[in-house]
C-alpha cells in the first residue's frame, strides 16, 4: 500500500471512530452535567472538601472557585517537585530547580503542558503520578467545567446561577475522564506502552555498550495525556518515544483519544441547549477547519522538494519511520488543532508551510475542535462575534440561541477575541527585539522567527508543543512564556464566565422566521470565514515573515 | 413653511444636492477637531495616523510621503463628510420647523399677558380664532377648529375640544374658529416643536444600544490590528526589512474597519431621517432599532385593518318578499340615515339593483334612531311604514303592529352574525300588514392589500394581533378574512396590557399604535408605541414615536425602516471586514518582497511597485467611504423576506462582494497611480 493510501485509510478510520463515539459520549456528558444525583464516591469528596453539592454558584463565585483551585494546584505541584527527593518513588531524582518547577507547575495546571524539562531524567514516579498525572485530570476537568458553565449560560434563562464548579469538576473526573482513561490505558498497554514502577533497567546492546531503559507508569499517564488534551509526555521525546508510542496504530489511537472529547462536546452543547442542530453547526465548523488543516499539512509534507526528501518519498526529517509521513502530519495537525501539544514528530523539521499550518491551527485560538472545554467555549465566543457581525444583516438586533448580543456581551466577546492574539504578538515582538530573547535563537532568518512565534503561540493558546530549535529553558523564556501561559488560560476564562453570567440572566427571544438561523450550512460557512478572517488575518503579517517567507 | 408642504421638503430626499454639499464640506472640515472624533475611535486612529504621517512628510519630504499623508487626511475628511451630509439634511428640516415655533404672547385666563416662552406647566391660556396656540397643552374648555399644518403638513383643519380623546393641542398651531381655554402641559424649551427640532438636527442624538455594541467590536478590531502592525516592526527589523513608519501607518489605516467606522453615525442619522420623511417622529434612536426587532404587532381593527365602518354587502329577503322590493324598501328607510352604514345601504341598492337614489321624499316622516328603540325608519305619505334596525327590535315592532315574523328570519340573522357580519332587519307595515321583508348584511370591509401585507410580515417572522371591541365571533371572522395571526376580542385596556406582557415574556418585542388616554399604559409597556398626532397628550407621552399623519397602518413601515437601518449597518460592517483580505495582499508583498523575493507570490494583483501598491490601497480605502455614502444614507435595498433569504443575499453581496471588489478597485487605482512619476 502506498503511503498516501495508508494515510487516507488512517484518516477514514479515525473519522469513522469519532463519528461512532461522538453521539453516545456527547449525550453521556450532557447527562453527567444535568442530573442531580450524586455518586457515593463523589459525595465523599464533597464532604471532604465541605462543598454543598446541591447549591449553585453565580459567575463570580464560579470564577473564584476556578482560580482558587488553580492557584492551589500550582503551589502544590511546585512544592511536590521541590521536595521529591525526600519522598518515596523519587527514583533518586533531585529537587527540580525553581525556574523549571514553576514553569512546569503553571504549565500543567493550565492544561498547557509545555515541557521545559526532560521527564525521564527530572521527574520521579511520585511527581509523575501524584503531580503531573493528577493535573492532567483536573486541568482538563476544569476546562470542561468552564465550558459547561458557558453552555448553561446559553441554555438557562433569567437566573444568576451557572452550576457548581466543584460538582462539575468532580463529575468530569469521576464520570468522564477516569473511565475513559482506564479503557485507554488498557488499550495502550495492549499496544506495547510500558506500565510499571521500575526505576529503569540497564541492558547491554549488541554492540557491547550498556544502555539505560527508563521504565515507569507510562500507559496510565499517556491515556489522560491525550484524553485531557494535555500533551505532557512521560518521556522527553513524548509520543515519538518507543515506550510511549510503540507502533503506528497506537499513535493513531492516541490521535483518536485526543480528538475524542473535544469533538463530542458540541453534541453535549446541542443537548443542553435543547437543539441538536446548534451542536451540529458548531461541530461542522470544527470539522471543516480540522479537515482543511489535516489535508494541508499532509500535502505540504508529502510534496516537499529536495533530493533527499524525494528519495524518502516525503519530508521525513524529524519524523519516525514507523509512523511515516501521513500519520506524523495527522498527529501534528491534531495536536495543534486541540490544545494537546503532544508530538510524535518534530514540528521544527516540518516543511515551512506545513509548519505554518500547524502554527495557524493554534493561532485560530485552538477551536477546531480545541482543548477539552476550552475549544468549545472559544468557538462559542467566535459564534457570538460571527452572529453579531452578520446577524444585523437580517434586520434585527443580533441574537445567538435567543440571547441578545448587546453592549456588555460584545465588550466581553471583543476582549476575549483580543486577549490571546495580544499575548502572542507582544510576546513575540519583545522576544525578538531584546538580546535576552535573541540569544536563545538557534536558527536565523524566517525559521528563527517561526520558532519564537511558535513558542508564544503555543504558550498563549495553552498548547504546549514546541517548535524546538529555541533554547526556551532560560530565565527570560521561562518567565515570559510562563506569563503567556497563565494569562492565556485565565484571561479568557474570566471573560467567558462573565459572558455566561450575562447570558444566563437574560430571557430568551422567540424563534421566528425573522430569527437569524444559526444551524444551517450557511452559518457554518460564515463562522468558518469569520474565524479565518477576524482571527487568522491578524497573524498574516507575522506568518508572512516566518513560514511564508521561508516556504513560498 | 406653507401649509401645503409637510415638514420635510421634498428636496431633502435627493442625497447630495449642490446646495448642501458646500455646508457639508465646511462641516466635515470643522469636524477635524479631534475632540469630536473621540466618539468614533476608528476615525480617531486615522486622525492620529494622519498627523504622524504629515510630520514624517515634513521631516523627510518625498512625493510618496506627502501622498500618503494627503490621502489619510482625505480619509478622515470623507468620514466626516458622511456625517455632515446626514446632519445637513436634518438641519434644513429644523430650519423650517423653527419658523413654526411660536413667539407670540400668551393670554392667561386671569387676564395677564406673558411671552409664550415663559409659560409653565399648569398655566391656563385663552386662545381665540386667528391666534397661535402658545404651547402644548390640553383643551379644558370649549371647542375649536385648529390648523395644524405647521406640524403635520396637513392643511385640513382638525377639531379640538375639551374632554375625550381630541383635547390635545400643539404649540405653534393656529386656532381658526371659536375660543378655547388650554392648560399648558410642557415646560419652556421642551415643547413638541422643540423636541422635533432637536431630533431632526441630531443635537439630541445619542448612540443606540446596538450602535454602541458595534462600536465596541470595531474598537477591539482596531486594537488588534494596531497591535499586529506595531509588533510587526520588531519582526521586520529582525528579518532585515525595517519599514518606514509611513508605510506602517498606511497598513494600520487600511486594516482597521474605517469604512463602517466612517459611516456608522451617518447610517444612524439617516435612519431617523427616513422616519421623519414619513412624518414619524421617534423620540429616541433606541425606538427605531427596537422597531426592527419587533416580533408582534398589535393592530387596531378599525382604521388599520378594516375601512373605518361596516358596509352593506347583501340584501336577503325573507317570507316571500322579492329582492328588489327589499332593496327599494331598504333604500327608502336609509335616506335620512347619515351614518356610513346607512349611506352604504343606499349605495348598495343603487349599484346592485340600479335603484336611483332619491334625495327627498315630500310628506315623509323620518324616524330617527334612538338607543331605546334601536330602530330608524320612515313613514311614507301613503301610510306605509318602514323600520330598520337590530333584529330583536324590528321583530318586536312587527309583532306590536299585529304582524307575524317568518321563522326563517332567525336563521338568516344567525347565519350573518355567525359569519362575523352585522344583521339589520327591515320590516314594513302597510295594507298587507306588518311583516319582515328581509335582512341587510352589514360587513366590515378589510382594506385592500392587507392580506398580502400580513403574509409578508409572517414571512419576516412578525406576528400580527388584531385588537377590537367586537365580540369573539365577529372578530375571528374578520381576522380570518384579513389574514392576521390572532385576535384580541372585546379588548379592554387591561387586556391589551396583559397581552403585551405575555408576548414580551415569550421573548417578543411588541409594537402598537394608540391615541386614547386609555391606551397610555399599554403604549408605555410596548417596546414601540406609536402615538397618533390626533391623540391625547397622555398617549403621546407614553409612546416613543408620534405619527404626524395619524395613520395606524404606518406601523408596518416603521418596522421596515428599523430593519433597514440594522441591515445597512450589518452589511457595511461585513463589507468593511471582508475588504481586509485584498489590502493584505496589496501591502504585505509591497513591504517584504524586497527582503524575501518569494513573498512576491502574494502580489496576486501584480501591482506595479511597492509604493504604488501601498498608495493604491490607501486611496481605495478613502474612496470607498465616499462611494458608500449614498448607500449609507439611503439604506441598503430591503425586500421583506425570511431571515435566511436575507442573510444569503446580503452575505453574497456584501461579504463575498466585499472580499472581491477591493482586488479589482486596488488594481485599477494602481494602474492610474503607477503613471505618477516617482511612484512606479
Amino acid at each position: 500500500m502506498s503511503a498516501a493510501a495508508a494515510g487516507w485509510l488512517q484518516v477514514a478510520l479515525l473519522v469513522a471512530a469519532l463519528v461512532a463515539v461522538h453521539r453516545p459520549l456527547g449525550d453521556w456528558m450532557a447527562r453527567v452535567f444535568t442530573t442531580d444525583r450524586h455518586w457515593r464516591v463523589e459525595q465523599l469528596v464533597y464532604r471532604a472538601v465541605s462543598v454543598d453539592a446541591d447549591s449553585e454558584q453565580r459567575w463570580p463565585v464560579h470564577l473564584r472557585s476556578v482560580l482558587a483551585f488553580s492557584v492551589i494546584g500550582v503551589l502544590f505541584l511546585y512544592l511536590l517537585q521541590r521536595v521529591q527527593l525526600w519522598l518515596p518513588l523519587s527514583n533518586d531524582m533531585t529537587a527540580v530547580e525553581p525556574g523549571s518547577a514553576w514553569n512546569t507547575a503553571v504549565s500543567f495546571v493550565t492544561n498547557t503542558n509545555w515541557q521545559g524539562y526532560s521527564g525521564e531524567s527530572t521527574m520521579g514516579h511520585l511527581v509523575q503520578m501524584a503531580g503531573l498525572a493528577v493535573q492532567n485530570f483536573v486541568s482538563a476537568a476544569t476546562g470542561i467545567a468552564v465550558a459547561i458553565a458557558v453552555v448553561r449560560g446559553f441554555a438557562r434563562t433569567r437566573t444568576d446561577r451557572l452550576g457548581n464548579f466543584w460538582v462539575d469538576l468532580t463529575r468530569a473526573v469521576t464520570r468522564i475522564l477516569l473511565p475513559l482513561s482506564m479503557i485507554g490505558a488498557v488499550v495502550l498497554v495492549l499496544g506495547g506502552v510500558v506500565q510499571n514502577l521500575s526505576s529503569g533497567t540497564e541492558v547491554s546492546t549488541l554492540a557491547g555498550a550498556t544502555q539505560f531503559l527508563p521504565g515507569g507508569p507510562v500507559a496510565s499517564q499517556e491515556a489522560i495525556k491525550e484524553i485531557g488534551t494535555n500533551g505532557g509526555g512521560f518521556y522527553n521525546a513524548n509520543s515519538a518515544h518507543p515506550f510511549e508510542g510503540p507502533t503506528a496504530w497506537v499513535s493513531l489511537f492516541q490521535v483518536f483519544l485526543l480528538l475524542l472529547i473535544p469533538f463530542a462536546l458540541p453534541r453535549t452543547f446541542g443537548r443542553m441547549v435543547g437543539d441538536q442542530r446548534q451542536g451540529y453547526a458548531i461541530l461542522g465548523v470544527m470539522a471543516t477547519l480540522a479537515t482543511a488543516s489535516i489535508t494541508l499539512v499532509s500535502w505540504f509534507e508529502a510534496r516537499a522538494g529536495g533530493t533527499a526528501t524525494q528519495l524518502a518519498g516525503a519530508a521525513m526529517e524529524g519524523k519516525e519511520v514507523r509512523y511515516g509521513e501521513p500519520l506524523s502530519a495527522l498527529f501534528g495537525a491534531a495536536t495543534t488543532l486541540t490544545s494537546t501539544g503532544a508530538v510524535n514528530s518534530l514540528h521544527d523539521s516540518y516543511t515551512p508551510l506545513g509548519g505554518g499550518v500547524v502554527l495557524l491551527n493554534m493561532m485560530l485560538g485552538e477551536v477546531a475542535p480545541g482543548g477539552v472545554g476550552s475549544g468549545l467555549y472559544g468557538m462559542l465566543v467566535l459564534a457570538v462575534v460571527a452572529v453579531f457581525v452578520a446577524g444585523l444583516m437580517v434586520g434585527r438586533t443580533p441574537e445567538y440561541l435567543g440571547k441578545r448580543l448587546g453592549r456588555r456581551e460584545m465588550t466581553l466577546a471583543s476582549l476575549y477575541l483580543l486577549a490571546t492574539p495580544a499575548l502572542v504578538l507582544i510576546g513575540t515582538a519583545v522576544a525578538i527585539a531584546v538580546p535576552a530573547g535573541q540569544a536563545s535563537l538557534l536558527n536565523e532568518g524566517p525559521h528563527g522567527l517561526s520558532e519564537v512565534l511558535y513558542a508564544f503561540t503555543s504558550a498563549a493558546n495553552n498548547n504546549g508543543s514546541a517548535f524546538a530549535g529555541l533554547s526556551a529553558n532560560t530565565p527570560f523564556f521561562n518567565v515570559a512564556l510562563g506569563l503567556a501561559v497563565a494569562f492565556g488560560r485565565f484571561l479568557p476564562i474570566v471573560l467567558v464566565l462573565a459572558l455566561a453570567g450575562r447570558l444566563a440572566a437574560q430571557g430568551r427571544t422567540a424563534v421566528t422566521a425573522g430569527t437569524f438561523p444559526t444551524h444551517r450550512p450557511l452559518f457554518v460557512g460564515l463562522l468558518t470565514a469569520v474565524t479565518l478572517v477576524v482571527v487568522g488575518l491578524t497573524f498574516f503579517p507575522a506568518l508572512a515573515l516566518g513560514p511564508l517567507a521561508e516556504g513560498l | 413653511m406653507t401649509s401645503t408642504t409637510g415638514p420635510v421638503p421634498a428636496s431633502t430626499l435627493s442625497l447630495l444636492s449642490a446646495g448642501q454639499l458646500g455646508p457639508a464640506v465646511a462641516g466635515a472640515v470643522r469636524k477635524l477637531d479631534p475632540r469630536g472624533l473621540v466618539r468614533q475611535p476608528v476615525i480617531l486612529v486615522v486622525w492620529v495616523g494622519s498627523v504622524f504621517s504629515t510630520v514624517l512628510a515634513v521631516l523627510d519630504p518625498t512625493l510618496f510621503g506627502w501622498l500618503i499623508a494627503g490621502w489619510l487626511w482625505l480619509t478622515v475628511l470623507f468620514a466626516n463628510l458622511a456625517e455632515a451630509v446626514a446632519e445637513g439634511r436634518g438641519k434644513a428640516q429644523a430650519a423650517t420647523l423653527r419658523k413654526a415655533r411660536t413667539t407670540t404672547v400668551a393670554h392667561l385666563l386671569d387676564g395677564r399677558e406673558v411671552p409664550a416662552a415663559g409659560l409653565q406647566p399648569g398655566d391656563t391660556v385663552v386662545v381665540v380664532a386667528g391666534q397661535v396656540i402658545p404651547g402644548d397643552g390640553d383643551v379644558v374648555e370649549g371647542i375649536a377648529s385648529v390648523d395644524e399644518s405647521a406640524i403635520t403638513g396637513e392643511s385640513a383643519p382638525v377639531i379640538r375640544e375639551s374632554g375625550g380623546d381630541r383635547s390635545a393641542v400643539t404649540g405653534g398651531t393656529t386656532v381658526l374658529s371659536d375660543r378655547i381655554v388650554v392648560r399648558i402641559t410642557s415646560r419652556p424649551g421642551e415643547t413638541f416643536v422643540d423636541r422635533m427640532i432637536a431630533l431632526v438636527e441630531g443635537a439630541a442624538r445619542q448612540k443606540t444600544p446596538n450602535e454602541i455594541a458595534l462600536n465596541i467590536l470595531l474598537s477591539s478590531l482596531t486594537v488588534v490590528f494596531l497591535l499586529a502592525v506595531v509588533t510587526l516592526q520588531p519582526l521586520a527589523i529582525y528579518s532585515g526589512a525595517r519599514q518606514d513608519t509611513a508605510v506602517l501607518i498606511a497598513l494600520v489605516v487600511c486594516l482597521i474597519p474605517t469604512t463602517i467606522g466612517a459611516l456608522l453615525s451617518a447610517i444612524g442619522i439617516a435612519g431617523m431621517d427616513r422616519l421623519v420623511q414619513r412624518n414619524v417622529l421617534a423620540m429616541s434612536g433606541r425606538a427605531v432599532e427596537a422597531a426592527g426587532d419587533v416580533g408582534t404587532l398589535l393592530l387596531d381593527k378599525t382604521g388599520t385593518i378594516t375601512l373605518g365602518n361596516r358596509q352593506a354587502t347583501e340584501f336577503l329577503p325573507v317570507g316571500g318578499a322579492d329582492e328588489k322590493e327589499l332593496a327599494d324598501a331598504a333604500q327608502l328607510a336609509s335616506i335620512a340615515d347619515a351614518t356610513p352604514e346607512g349611506r352604504s345601504v343606499v349605495v348598495l341598492a343603487k349599484t346592485a339593483y340600479g335603484l336611483r337614489e332619491r334625495s327627498d321624499l315630500p310628506g315623509a316622516r323620518f324616524v330617527a334612531f334612538t338607543a331605546q328603540t334601536r330602530m330608524s325608519g320612515v313613514d311614507l305619505p301613503d301610510g306605509r311604514q318602514l323600520r330598520k334596525g337590530a333584529a330583536a327590535a324590528v321583530t318586536g315592532w312587527v309583532r306590536a303592529q299585529g304582524g307575524t315574523v317568518a321563522p326563517e328570519v332567525g336563521q338568516v340573522v344567525d347565519a350573518i352574525a355567525g359569519s362575523g357580519g352585522t344583521p339589520l332587519a327591515l320590516a314594513a307595515c302597510d295594507d298587507a300588514g306588518a311583516r319582515v321583508l328581509g335582512v341587510i348584511h352589514l360587513k366590515d370591509v378589510v382594506k385592500e392589500g392587507m392580506r398580502g401585507r400580513f403574509d409578508q410580515l409572517r414571512r419576516m417572522g412578525i406576528r400580527t394581533v388584531m385588537i377590537t371591541g367586537d365580540n369573539e365571533r365577529t372578530a375571528r371572522a374578520i381576522a380570518d378574512e384579513a389574514g392576521v395571526d390572532d385576535v384580541l376580542a372585546e379588548a379592554t385596556p387591561e387586556d391589551k396590557l396583559a397581552l403585551i406582557r405575555r408576548e414580551q415574556d415569550g421573548g417578543r418585542l411588541v409594537a402598537m399604535t394608540g391615541d386614547g388616554t386609555n391606551d397610555a399604559p399599554a403604549m408605555a409597556q410596548a417596546d414601540v408605541g406609536v402615538a397618533m398626532n390626533t391623540g391625547t397628550t397622555a398617549a403621546k407621552e407614553a409612546g416613543n414615536m408620534v405619527d404626524l399623519d395619524s395613520n395606524p397602518t404606518k406601523l408596518i413601515e416603521i418596522v421596515e425602516i428599523g430593519k433597514q437601518l440594522l441591515i445597512t449597518r450589518g452589511s457595511l460592517t461585513t463589507f468593511s471586514i471582508a475588504n481586509d483580505l485584498a489590502k493584505y495582499f496589496a501591502i504585505l508583498p509591497a513591504m517584504f518582497a524586497g527582503a524575501f523575493p518569494t513573498l512576491d507570490a502574494l502580489n496576486v494583483m501584480r501591482l506595479s511597485s511597492p509604493q504604488s501598491a501601498i498608495l493604491s490601497a490607501v486611496v481605495f480605502n478613502a474612496l470607498i467611504i465616499v462611494a458608500l455614502v449614498p448607500l449609507a444614507l439611503r439604506g441598503v435595498r430591503y425586500t421583506p423576506a425570511s431571515a435566511s433569504a436575507m442573510l444569503r443575499r446580503n452575505l453574497l453581496v456584501y461579504g463575498a462582494g466585499g472580499a472581491v471588489l477591493p482586488f479589482v478597485g486596488i488594481k485599477l487605482i494602481d494602474l492610474l497611480v503607477s503613471l505618477l512619476p516617482g511612484i512606479a
